[in-house]
C-alpha cells in the first residue's frame, strides 16, 4: 500500500522537523518527506490539514493483564484501545501470570499481539526466575524469543547480590535493565508520607522508599559499567540522584508515569481509590521536579504506567483496592495538556513519547526519517475531548481523569504503513468554525 | 469531595458523623450541648426516651470491639431503637463477598442508621457514598483515620472538668501514628479553640508532618507533661505494632508510662483521661488509673450521651428533608 499525508504539520523530534509538509509511505515504510519519490503512485491520500503528523507513540509500561488476569483486560483489548489512543508500541512488563520468564510466554503474547492486529506488543523479560529475586531467569533464550530488555517487574530485588549478578549477566547479552527502585520494607503503606497520609490515616511511603535502592543501584551501575533503565520515578529527590549519575557518565535512563505530572498527594482527598498507584502520588514539589526533569531530558521518556482494573478491584475502602489507573486513552491527551503549559514544549512532548522511549529500547523507530518503520499518528490538536466512561476504549475504565477536557483527537494511527485505527467522526479537515 | 461534605446535608446539617475535621464550631457544640441534655437519662428509673422509636440501628463491625460496640448497642436502646450487631470480620468477608454485597444486603432489611468499624482508613466514607440516602452512617473508627465519637466524647468529658477552653493544655501521650482517636480528638480541642495540644511520643510513634494537624511535638515527657491541664494516654496497640516501633513495653513504660511521679509535673488538679481499654504498667500505672484524678470510667460513661446525641442529631436531620428548617 502506498500511502501520502497531505498538509500535516509533521513533527519529528528525532530530526528536528516540525513543518507544514506531506509524508510519503510505501512497503510499510517512509519513502519520503515533503517530496514523493520518483514513480510514486499513490493509492491513498490522508487529509492531515490542520493536524499534526508525528511517530507513533511507543509507551515504556504497560500491563496488559494477559496472560493471567483477562478479567481485567486482554491483549486484543487492550492493543485496539492503544490503537484509538495513537499508540503503535506496547511494552508489557513481565508480571504476567505465568511471568514471562521463559520463551513460550513470550511466544504466545507475540501470537496473540498478532492476532489482534492492533498496536505492536513488545516483552520485558523477567530478571529472575517467576520474579523471586533468587535466581536468574534465561535472559538470553528470553532475548532470543523476543525480548527487548529483560526487568524486575516491580517487585524488586531485594538481595543485592541477586542483583549484582542479574546486571551483569544481563549486560552479557547487552539487554537494556528495567528497574523499579522500592525498598520492600519501606514500601508497605499507601500514601506518600507527608501532611495528607497523616491527616488520612494512611500509612505512609517515605521518599526513601525509592531514593535508596536507587542510589544502590547506582552504585552498582558504577561499579559494573552496565546500563540500566529506572522505571517510573515518582520523587524530586530521584530526578536529582539520576541527573548526577547522568552527568556523571552512568549509562541510565529514567521515566516517569504521566499521572505523576499532573496529581499529587493532595488528590487522594475523600479516599479516591483511583489515585491509588505505587510509586504514589507524591508533593507537589515532586510533581513539578518530575516536570522540570522531563523538560531537561534527564527523564527521557513518559509512559502510561497503564493499569486496567475491574470495577470492583476500585470498589472498596481504599487500602482494599488494588492499585493502578487505566492510563491508555490519556497518554497523549494528558502530555499535550502538558505541552500546554510552559513546563514543556509540544515536539519535546512528543520526544519523550516517541524517539525517547525507542532510543532506550534501542529500536529504530519513533523517528520519520527515510526508510523508518511508518508508525505514525495522526491528531486534531485544536479538538478538545472530555474524559468519560464511554470514551475510554480500554477495557479499565479506572482513570481519575474523567471529567477532564484534554486537547488532541487521534484521527488515525498507522502501523507499519497500514491504517489500524481511523476515527470517521473527527472534525474534517478545512472545517474550523 | 472530602468527607466533611459527604456527611453534611444542603443545609450544612450533619447527615452522617464520619470525621470530625472539617466540622465547625457550631456542629460541636450541638453535640456537645445535646450529650449534656441527654446525660441525666441514665440515672432516671426508666432509662429510654423514645427519639429513635421504630428506627433500626446496625452495628457493622469489621475489626472486633467490645467497649464501642457495647456503648452504641447502649445508646441506640436508650433513644428506643432496634438494634442488630453483626460482627463481620468472621463471617461474610470470608466467603469472598464484597463490602457493597454486605452493605446492600443490610440495606434490604430496611435499616436506618449504620453504626460502622473497618480495619481500613476512609471505609465509613467508602460506606457513606454507597448508602442509599435514607441511611446515616456512624464512624465508629475506621483504620488510623478517625474515631469522631471517642473524640467528641473526650471533648465533652475535658469540658464537664475544664470548661475554659482558651486557656486549656492538653497532652496526649503515646501512640500518636496508630490512633484515630488522637486524630480526631486533635481536631475536635483545635475546632473548639482550646489553647495549646502537645503529642508526647517517641518519634516511632509520631507520624510524618503530624505538626500540621495544629499539635505541638514533645518527645521528653518531662516537658511534654509540664503544666498541662488534661493528660490523655493512649493505647499501645500491640496488635497494631508492626515490627521494631519500640524496643519493650517495659523501656516504653520507663520512659513515657504515666506514673504518679510524671502526673506530678502537670498542674495540681490535671485530669487523667485514656480511651481504653488499659495496659495496666504499659502507659498506664495502676495507682494514676484509678487514682483521685482519673476520670478513665467517667468517660465510658460519657459515651453513652455523647453517641445518644449524635445518633438523634445525624437522624433528626435525615427526618426532615433537605429545605426545611429545624
Amino acid at each position: 500500500m502506498r500511502t501520502a499525508i497531505r498538509g500535516g504539520r509533521l513533527i519529528d523530534p528525532a530530526h528536528q522537523i516540525d513543518t507544514v509538509t506531506d509524508v510519503f509511505i510505501a512497503e510499510g515504510r517512509i519513502a519520503g518527506i515533503g517530496r514523493a519519490p520518483d514513480g510514486f503512485t499513490m493509492e491513498r491520500i490522508i487529509d492531515a490539514r490542520e493536524r499534526i503528523v508525528c511517530p507513533g507513540l511507543i509507551d515504556l509500561c504497560a500491563r496488559l493483564r494477559e496472560p493471567g488476569h483477562e478479567h481485567k483486560a486482554t491483549i486484543a483489548s487492550e492493543a485496539r484501545a492503544a490503537a484509538t489512543a495513537g499508540i503503535t508500541t506496547l511494552v508489557c512488563p513481565p508480571d504476567t501470570d505465568p511471568v514471562i520468564d521463559e520463551p513460550a510466554v513470550v511466544e504466545w503474547i507475540r501470537r496473540r499481539a498478532e492476532a489482534a492486529g492492533q498496536a505492536r506488543v513488545l516483552t520485558l523479560g523477567a530478571l529472575t526466575h517467576r520474579l523471586r529475586g533468587e535466581r536468574l531467569a534465561e535472559m538470553a533464550a528470553l532475548k532470543d524469543a523476543g525480548c527487548v530488555g529483560v526487568s524486575d517487574g516491580g517487585r524488586p530485588i531485594a538481595n543485592t547480590l541477586v542483583l549484582r549478578r542479574a546486571l551483569e549477566y544481563a549486560a552479557t547479552f547487552d539487554l537494556t535493565v528495567f528497574l523499579t527502585p522500592l525498598d520492600p520494607w519501606l514500601d508497605h503503606g499507601l500514601a506518600h508520607e507527608g501532611h495528607v497520609a497523616t491527616r488520612m490515616g494512611l500509612p505512609g511511603i517515605p521518599t526513601a522508599a525509592e531514593t535508596g535502592p536507587l542510589a544502590r543501584d547506582l552504585e552498582l551501575i558504577r561499579d559494573l559499567g552496565v546500563r540500566v533503565h529506572f522505571c517510573r520515578l515518582s520523587s524530586a529527590r530521584s530526578v536529582e540522584l539520576v541527573a548526577r549519575a547522568r552527568s556523571e557518565g552512568l549509562a541510565v535512563t529514567a521515566d516517569v508515569a504521566v499521572h505523576h505530572l499532573h496529581l499529587s498527594e493532595t488528590d487522594l482527598s475523600g479516599f479516591d481509590s483511583r489515585c491509588h498507584v505505587r510509586p504514589p502520588l507524591r508533593g507537589e514539589r515532586d510533581r513539578d521536579a518530575l516536570r522540570a526533569g522531563l523538560a531537561s531530558g534527564v527523564l527521557g521518556a513518559l509512559c502510561s504506567d497503564h493499569q486496567p482494573h475491574e470495577p470492583d478491584a476500585k470498589q472498596a475502602p481504599f487500602g482494599d483496592t488494588e492499585p493502578g489507573i487505566s492510563g491508555l486513552d490519556t497518554l497523549l491527551g494528558l502530555s499535550l495538556h502538558l505541552a500546554r503549559t510552559d513546563a514543556l514544549a509540544l515536539p519535546a512532548a512528543l520526544e519523550r513519547l516517541t524517539w525517547g522511549p525507542a532510543r532506550i529500547l534501542g529500536l529504530d523507530r519513533g523517528h520519520l526519517g527515510a526508510g523508518a518503520p511508518a508508525d505514525i499518528c495522526i491528531f486534531d490538536p485544536a479538538e478538545e475531548w472530555r474524559v468519560t466512561a464511554d470514551r475510554l476504549r480500554s477495557r479499565g475504565q479506572n482513570s481519575p481523569f474523567l471529567g477532564w477536557e484534554l486537547p488532541g483527537q487521534v484521527t488515525h494511527t498507522l502501523l507499519e504503513g497500514r491504517v489500524i485505527y481511523e476515527n470517521d467522526s473527527a472534525r474534517p479537515p478545512g472545517d474550523r468554525p | 469531595m472530602s468527607a466533611s461534605k459527604v456527611q453534611l446535608d444542603r443545609q450544612g446539617r450533619l447527615r452522617h458523623f464520619l470525621t470530625v475535621e472539617g466540622l465547625s464550631r457550631r456542629h460541636l457544640i450541638e453535640i456537645l450541648d445535646t450529650a449534656e441534655s441527654l446525660r441525666g437519662v441514665a440515672e432516671r428509673r426508666v432509662k429510654k426516651l423514645p427519639t429513635l422509636h421504630g428506627k433500626t440501628v446496625v452495628n457493622l463491625f469489621f475489626e472486633a470491639s467490645t467497649r464501642t460496640r457495647t456503648t452504641f448497642e447502649l445508646a441506640a436502646k436508650r433513644l428506643s431503637a432496634d438494634v442488630i450487631t453483626l460482627n463481620i470480620a468472621h463471617s461474610s468477608t470470608v466467603k469472598g463477598e464484597t463490602l457493597l454485597d454486605t452493605l446492600q444486603n443490610i440495606e434490604a432489611m430496611q435499616c436506618d442508621m449504620f453504626v460502622v468499624r473497618h480495619q481500613q482508613s476512609g471505609a465509613a466514607e467508602f460506606i457513606a457514598r454507597h448508602v442509599k440516602p435514607h441511611i446515616a452512617v456512624l464512624n465508629a473508627g475506621d483504620g488510623r483515620h478517625a474515631h469522631p465519637t471517642q473524640g467528641m466524647l473526650d471533648a465533652f468529658t475535658i469540658r464537664r472538668h475544664k470548661p475554659d477552653f482558651a486557656n486549656l493544655q492538653v497532652a496526649i501521650v503515646g501512640d500518636i501514628l496508630h490512633s484515630r482517636v488522637a486524630r480526631s480528638l486533635i481536631h475536635a480541642l483545635n475546632i473548639l479553640g482550646v489553647a495549646e495540644i502537645r503529642v508526647v511520643a517517641p518519634r516511632t510513634l509520631l507520624p510524618a508532618a503530624v505538626e500540621g494537624l495544629g499539635v505541638r511535638v514533645f518527645l521528653d515527657p518531662r516537658e511534654g507533661l509540664k503544666d498541662v491541664d488534661v493528660v490523655v494516654m493512649l493505647r499501645l496497640q500491640k496488635e497494631r505494632m508492626e515490627g521494631a516501633l519500640l524496643p519493650t513495653e517495659q523501656e516504653f513504660f520507663q520512659r513515657y508510662g504515666l506514673t504518679e511521679e510524671r502526673l506530678a509535673l502537670a498542674k495540681p488538679d490535671a485530669i487523667v483521661m485514656h480511651p481504653g481499654p488499659i495496659n495496666r504498667g504499659v502507659e498506664i500505672d495502676s495507682r494514676v488509673a484509678d487514682g483521685p484524678r482519673s476520670v478513665i470510667l467517667e468517660q465510658v460513661t460519657n459515651g453513652i450521651a455523647v453517641r445518644m446525641a449524635i445518633m438523634s442529631i445525624t437522624l433528626g436531620n435525615h427526618a426532615r428533608p433537605d429545605g426545611e428548617d429545624a
